[in-house]
């Protein structure tokens, strides 16, 4: 019988298919899991973004490794609330993304800034300079904006924070 | 009417919406004034159809005769289809798909802030979903606005333009029928005509700021609530619904 704290050991394997220097449980889309006798099993997962088109492939990684690993019966449940925030990114999880070359999301949602569009200053994940300017709030997959660096002049993603 | 049959229609409504403008909104994709601009439409429209197929999915579920959010999305015809009449309007320049969106996006964050309320967990939580990126969405057509009504002659007279074409087509976002009726009683659905003085004076607002004067006097353009629309649907569903019509049992 397996428990749940296998499971999610498990699906920390599963790298995110866009970032894969962090697992689908560090990014924090895996919610919940249901183990019904020893065969069955339900995840409940939660999109990053609605439209994320990395979300299909998500969901059949999990498929894929929970009946390699002994389940015949796999149920993936899509669930909208509570909506995912980048506040569920571990401090371990931001560390790897800023060592990956993306700068992940400065200030938590709680101080409501990125409603306003006051956004913090983001730190260059390269050269470490905060003389950094937003070029689009929009950039190469939905939760990113893209960002320059005026010291290094090297383009960076920033990981936005929702 | 059933409390049912009106949870449906609401859904089918709100997803058909999503759907359409997203579908529009896709079209700049590649075509794009600048790189940048290229991918936050395209980013702006994946957004919408991910709610779209939320919406879509639970508008299947609801009306429970084994429809998928495709078959919904895939198989209906114009008439069948609820969607707001200004989604379904051509793109034409980028000040007017601008000034489309902005008008949009302030009327779409204000109307799912008071679905996330709503009595039905689903829509309250797609709703919420949404709030986090419409905001996004309405900095980003907001700003544009602005850039466009203080910029030249040329880029203001796009903008006002693109509103006076539009405009006919606004008013009906607030139109209610007997669907809202039955679910507002039920504490599910947002009542239109109670976001509609904000809602004025924000855009009014914006309009002070980009120098945008309103059309006076202009008809009000309705029908789509009864599967009623301008002629631009129906190829917008060509375009959309021709691959799986033609290829039905095809998995993707």
């Amino acid at each position: 019988m397996q428990t749940k704290e296998n499971i999610f050991s498990l699906l920390s394997e599963i790298p995110d298919p866009e970032i894969p220097v962090i697992s689908i449980v560090e990014l924090g889309v895996i919610r919940d899991v249901k183990i019904f006798g020893d065969k069955t099993i339900e995840v409940v997962i939660t999109p990053t973004y609605s439209g994320c088109p990395a979300m299909k492939q998500m969901e059949d990684d999990v498929r894929k490794k929970l009946l390699e690993n002994g389940f015949d019966a796999v149920k993936i449940n899509m669930v909208y609330h509570p909506a995912w925030t980048t506040d569920w990114l571990s401090e371990e999880a931001k560390l790897k993304l800023q060592k990956y070359g993306i700068a992940p999301p400065e200030e938590s949602t709680s101080d409501k800034s990125f409603l306003t569009g006051k956004t913090k200053q983001v730190t260059c994940p390269r050269c470490k300079s905060k003389n950094t300017v937003m070029v689009s709030q929009f950039g190469s997959t939905a939760c990113k904006a893209l960002y320059k660096c005026n010291d290094c002049l090297e383009a960076f993603d920033y990981f936005k924070c929702i | 009417m059933t409390s049912k049959e009106a949870l449906f229609n609401y859904s089918l409504r709100l997803g058909d919406t999503s759907v359409i403008l997203a579908q529009r909104l896709s079209e700049w994709t590649g075509h794009g004034p600048f790189l940048e601009e290229d991918l936050a439409l395209t980013n702006i429209a994946l957004d919408i159809f991910g709610r779209a197929k939320a919406l879509l999915e639970y508008a299947a579920k609801t009306e429970g005769k084994g429809r998928t959010e495709d078959e919904l999305a895939f198989f209906r015809n114009d008439r069948e289809y609820f969607n707001a009449l200004i989604t379904e309007q051509p793109n034409g320049d980028y000040a007017k798909t601008i000034i489309r969106q902005a008008l949009i996006d302030c009327f779409d964050l204000a109307f799912y802030t008071e679905l996330a309320k709503s009595k039905d967990e689903t829509l309250a939580g797609i709703a919420a979903k949404s709030i986090k990126e419409i905001t996004y969405h309405k900095r980003h057509s907001f700003a544009w606005v602005n850039r466009f009504g203080n910029g030249t002659e040329e880029s203001f007279n796009r903008l006002q333009n693109g509103l006076n074409e539009i405009w006919p087509f606004v008013g009906e976002l607030f139109e209610m029928n007997e669907v809202d009726a039955i679910l507002i009683k039920e504490g599910i659905a947002v009542d239109l005509s109670a976001l509609k003085p904000n809602w004025e004076k924000e855009i009014n607002q914006l309009f002070a700021k980009a120098n945008l004067v309103a059309p006076e006097g202009t008809y009000v353009q309705h029908g789509s609530r009864n599967g009623l629309h301008t002629e631009y649907l129906s190829y917008i569903l060509a375009e959309m619904q021709s691959i799986p019509r033609m290829h039905p049992t095809a998995k993707w």
